[in-house]
């Protein structure tokens, strides 16, 4: 028998032995995945005992988020206080014990309680552990502009809507505000304050961002990707002659403009974007045909969710919507592209790519990569990354910006985007005027930037949502970009 | 050296990890020493120098290695439950004293001939059937979590599975000593045990939803049937029919098909019914909670751990993450603490106790004893394999109990009957051969 018996212990030591090979797995292989995990409330509560990184903003340099110790069964535990409140609730997110993390909470998490891979962390962290000191996470700057924050919100007052506000030059993101909102700190004990927040909007959605993962139709806003598309098809120039007759064609039906009373007969394409009109862009798209418009706006960054240092699921791509679901049409019938064109046929579009379409105008046709955060910083001081400018792509040719910015800026001059004017600085904007086709529940929008003057690169880009208005985009949106873009650019007229 | 002094010194080893481990759970709870943990320590040395002295008096040839293993082994679980409950940690000393009771009484009273045992294998077959269907009488058993295993006899409770492992392979050895050689020439009518034992795994399943105690006691019976005849053939034949019988059934109970589709897919991405609310839910919030929250203790410990008494196993108000910690989930706690060092070392402690098993069964003498002892080793190895495999996604989690670890008084018990019939069985083979 002693053969079998000797088998018999091969078969059993295997066995245990498979035991130390998937502990290992476990503990060294797959740890790093299942830490990631949303519901991982082990290492969720784990992390508690580290004495969290601060977040701050950029001007002025404000703890967004800091901790408060507590001592929970002979543990030093750091819970998390939002000083601020509301302010900027949307962009720094949260961190609890009962409802996880979102924000740059969640995605930042890793630097955040020093568990990133990078080396002088792993050497503080070891320090601290033998030290029997709690581990002291990597602190966060972003880019935020506290003051203009505030000002974006205070504006939106009780609308639902959002700002977002960025450095073109730099993909800086300087303003992310978002209505109704929340205050983070009572998220952990006093949900139910935030379940019960009601708005002028259903649903509320009090904690949604809007401004990355809002979607709304564009309205009036898109013509910019169509004139854009129309430059660049060659097959018309900024002063390519149109006949306005109030109305266009689709398929044998009639789409008006806005205002169907005063046809403006003849005009040209600059002046047609300045005074939004809508037949022109409709036979522009029905030209050009759907696809080769979505191809300029995908050049945009359209079809791709936006890069920004927020979970992934927090931001949401811009394009053709059907079913909840993004689509591309497979053929130009697929769209109506006569309607698409000046904005409507489910195109939805987010606050940050409508900015980051705004500031590519006026840069002269480059996309910057957006960044809401600076840099994040060890505890110590040092720094551990450091944003800097980075080139998504060119979107369009400099000839071709210029010239559609030249057009926007006509728009605040003397069109539909009055209202945006600042003194001293050269404004160009676009309004947009997203019907629902129930009265005053218009979706409106101003996307603008704004630099020096027409020569100089601008300084700041916008885009403006506002939900369920009963005016345009140019008497609603317009004023409050106008007001954040002066708080941002001339902060000392703004105290 | 001679083999008693290297067991005590090899128990001393033993009262010195279990003392260092108590201290430092001590610490950890309480930032600083505190002088119980040297009580403690001494007391848990001082009951197995009594147990030793009963070996060295009852069995003085037996194994060296065996006694300070099991030692290390309850040092493992008494300093990790402690850590979780000292109430429970209490409790648990306490059934570790009347588990080196029990290894004394029957030590003494095995001590001139155990195989005294193989008239009366027909008892322990019978016996051992009876204590596994025992939960499944009603009024008697209890179903915990969809599975019946446990007896309520008046304010005690008790698993009667524990014990009906330690009978079958009672009777095993004797009645496989006996048909080996019939068995080995595999005519068909030798077989009508093998049937038997067969559906009686089956109706174990069926009537008590407890796969994991009919994986082990199938298990065990296999390698003993392997061991008395030789033929690999019997072991696929039986592996096939079991696997046939569970696949039968596994369209029949629920049961098994929870936690069969636990083991394959613990996390979904998207909702799915719910059971324990009748709600739509993420697989990881209901149904494989358990074993999620398992993994997540697992991986938290990562490769050093998070040192005893660091570990996170409650939320921060105190609610507990992960259920049933200190019986089927004990490893992940341990895992989390000792991390990869300290889990790796408890399972060498395991595959050196089998190693150890192993040898008393390659040296002893007669069939009965060879095969006692290749199946009780067998049995502790696949037990270990079955619920720290299931812990560890390896297999379908069963709940079953870690050996000499887990907290639980039928089991410490049961398994100190398995060190004290290995230790018998070495006793006598080393006796005659010098």
């Amino acid at each position: 028998m002693n053969r079998q018996i000797v088998r018999l212990t091969y078969v059993a030591l295997t066995l245990v032995g498979v035991l130390v090979v998937m502990t290992t797995y476990w503990q060294t292989w797959a740890a790093a995945s299942l830490a990631d995990r949303q519901d991982n409330a082990v290492k969720r509560v784990a992390e508690f005992s580290i004495d969290r990184g601060l977040i701050f903003s950029f001007e002025p340099r404000k703890r967004l988020a800091r901790n408060v110790e507590r001592e929970v069964d002979s543990k030093t535990l750091f819970f998390r206080r939002y000083p601020f409140g509301p302010l900027a609730a949307h962009v720094v997110g949260y961190s609890t014990v009962g409802r996880s993390r979102t924000g740059l909470e969640r995605s930042l998490n890793d630097y955040l309680t020093a568990s990133n891979a990078n080396l002088s962390t792993l050497v503080d962290k070891a320090l601290d552990e033998l030290r029997g000191k709690p581990i002291r996470g990597n602190n966060v700057v972003t880019n935020l502009d506290l003051d203009a924050q505030a000002v974006a919100l205070e504006e939106l007052g009780t609308d639902c809507g959002a700002v977002v506000a960025l450095d073109p030059r730099t993909g800086e993101v300087v303003v992310m505000a978002s209505t109704p909102g929340f205050d983070p700190n009572l998220v952990e004990r006093r949900y139910g304050e935030i379940s019960s927040i009601t708005a002028d909007c259903t649903p509320a959605a009090p904690l949604l961002n809007r401004g990355s993962a809002g979607l709304y139709v564009p309205g009036s806003t898109f013509k910019v990707i169509t004139a854009s598309a129309a430059l660049e098809s060659g097959k018309y120039g900024p002063e390519a002659p149109f006949v306005d007759p109030g109305y266009c064609t689709v398929y044998g039906k009639r789409v008006n403009n806005f205002d169907t009373t005063r046809p403006y007969g003849a005009i040209d394409l600059t002046n047609a974007l300045a005074n939004s009109v809508n037949s022109v862009f409709c036979k522009i798209g029905l030209k050009l045909g759907a696809k080769r418009i979505l191809d300029t706006a995908k050049r945009f960054g359209f079809y791709e969710r936006p890069p920004l240092e927020t979970p992934l699921d927090e931001r949401l791509a811009s394009g053709l919507y059907r079913n909840g679901q993004l689509y591309y049409p497979k053929l130009d019938s697929d769209v109506d592209a006569g309607r698409m064109a000046f904005g409507q046929e489910r195109m939805l579009v987010t606050p940050l790519q409508m900015a980051m379409v705004a500031g590519t105008i006026g840069l002269g046709g480059k996309l910057m990569e957006p960044h809401v955060v600076d840099r994040i910083v060890a505890p110590g001081g040092k720094v551990i990354e450091q944003q800097r400018p980075r080139l998504i792509r060119r979107a369009v040719t400099k000839k071709t910006a210029d010239a559609v910015a030249d057009m926007m800026r006509l728009a605040v001059a003397q069109g539909t985007g009055t209202a945006a004017q600042i003194y001293g600085y050269s404004v160009g904007g676009k309004t947009g005027t997203g019907e629902t086709g129930v009265p005053g529940a218009n979706t409106t929008w101003f996307i603008a930037f704004a630099g020096k003057d027409d020569e100089s690169p601008p300084e700041l880009a916008i885009a403006v949502v506002l939900q369920n208005q009963s005016g345009t985009g140019g008497t609603t949106a317009a004023p409050i970009a106008r007001a954040v873009m002066q708080a941002i650019l001339q902060p000392t007229e703004n105290p | 050296m001679s083999a008693r002094n290297r067991e005590l010194f090899g128990l001393v080893v033993a009262g010195l990890i279990a003392s260092v481990a108590l201290a430092s759970v001590t610490i950890a709870r309480n930032a600083e020493v505190a002088a119980s943990a040297a009580v403690w320590g001494a007391l848990f040395l001082g009951l197995y120098v009594v147990a030793h002295v009963v070996v060295r008096r009852t069995v003085p040839y037996a194994d060296a290695a065996l006694l300070p293993l099991t030692a290390v082994l309850t040092a493992f679980g008494l300093a990790s439950i402690y850590r979780l409950d000292p109430d429970d940690g209490g409790r648990q000393a306490v059934w570790v004293a009347v588990g080196v009771a029990v290894l004394a009484a029957t030590l003494v009273w095995l001590r001139h001939d155990y195989r005294l045992l193989e008239g009366y294998r027909y008892l322990f077959g019978v016996a051992a059937v009876a204590l596994l269907l025992l939960p499944s009488v009603p009024g008697l058993g209890e179903r915990v979590n969809g599975v019946r295993l446990w007896v309520d006899v008046g304010p005690l409770q008790f698993q009667p599975g524990e014990l009906a492992k330690i009978f079958l392979i009672v009777f095993l050895a004797g009645y496989l000593r006996e048909k080996r050689e019939v068995l080995a020439q595999g005519r068909l009518k030798d077989f009508g045990p093998l049937f038997v034992i067969w559906g009686a795994a089956m109706i174990v399943i069926v009537q008590t939803s407890d796969l994991g105690s009919a994986l082990l006691n199938f298990g065990i019976f296999l390698a003993m049937l392997y061991v008395a005849t030789g033929r690999a053939l019997y072991v696929a034949a039986g592996i096939a029919l079991f696997v046939g019988g569970a696949a039968v059934l596994y369209n029949a109970l629920h049961h098994v098909q929870d936690r069969v589709t636990i083991w394959l897919h613990p996390w979904t991405d998207e909702r799915v019914y719910c059971a324990l609310n009748g709600e739509l839910e993420f697989r990881q919030d209901c149904a494989s909670y358990q074993l999620v929250k398992s993994l997540y203790s697992i991986a938290n410990g990562g490769f050093g751990g998070t040192g005893l008494g660091q570990g996170t196993f409650a939320s921060t108000d105190g609610t507990q993450l992960i259920p049933y910690l200190r019986t089927d989930f004990i490893f992940s706690a341990i895992a989390q603490e000792l991390g990869l060092v300290g889990a790796a070392a408890l399972l060498l402690v395991f595959m050196l106790f089998v190693v150890r098993g192993m040898r008393v069964a390659l040296q002893a003498q007669d069939g009965f004893s060879k095969l006692a002892a290749a199946g009780l080793t067998f049995g502790f190895a696949l037990q270990t394999f079955i619920i720290v495999g299931g812990v560890l996604r390896v297999v379908p989690l069963t709940g079953i109990t870690l050996p000499f670890v887990s907290y639980g008084g039928t089991s410490i018990v049961a398994n100190f009957l398995l060190l004290a019939g290995l230790l018998l069985i070495s006793n006598r083979a080393n006796a005659l051969r010098t």
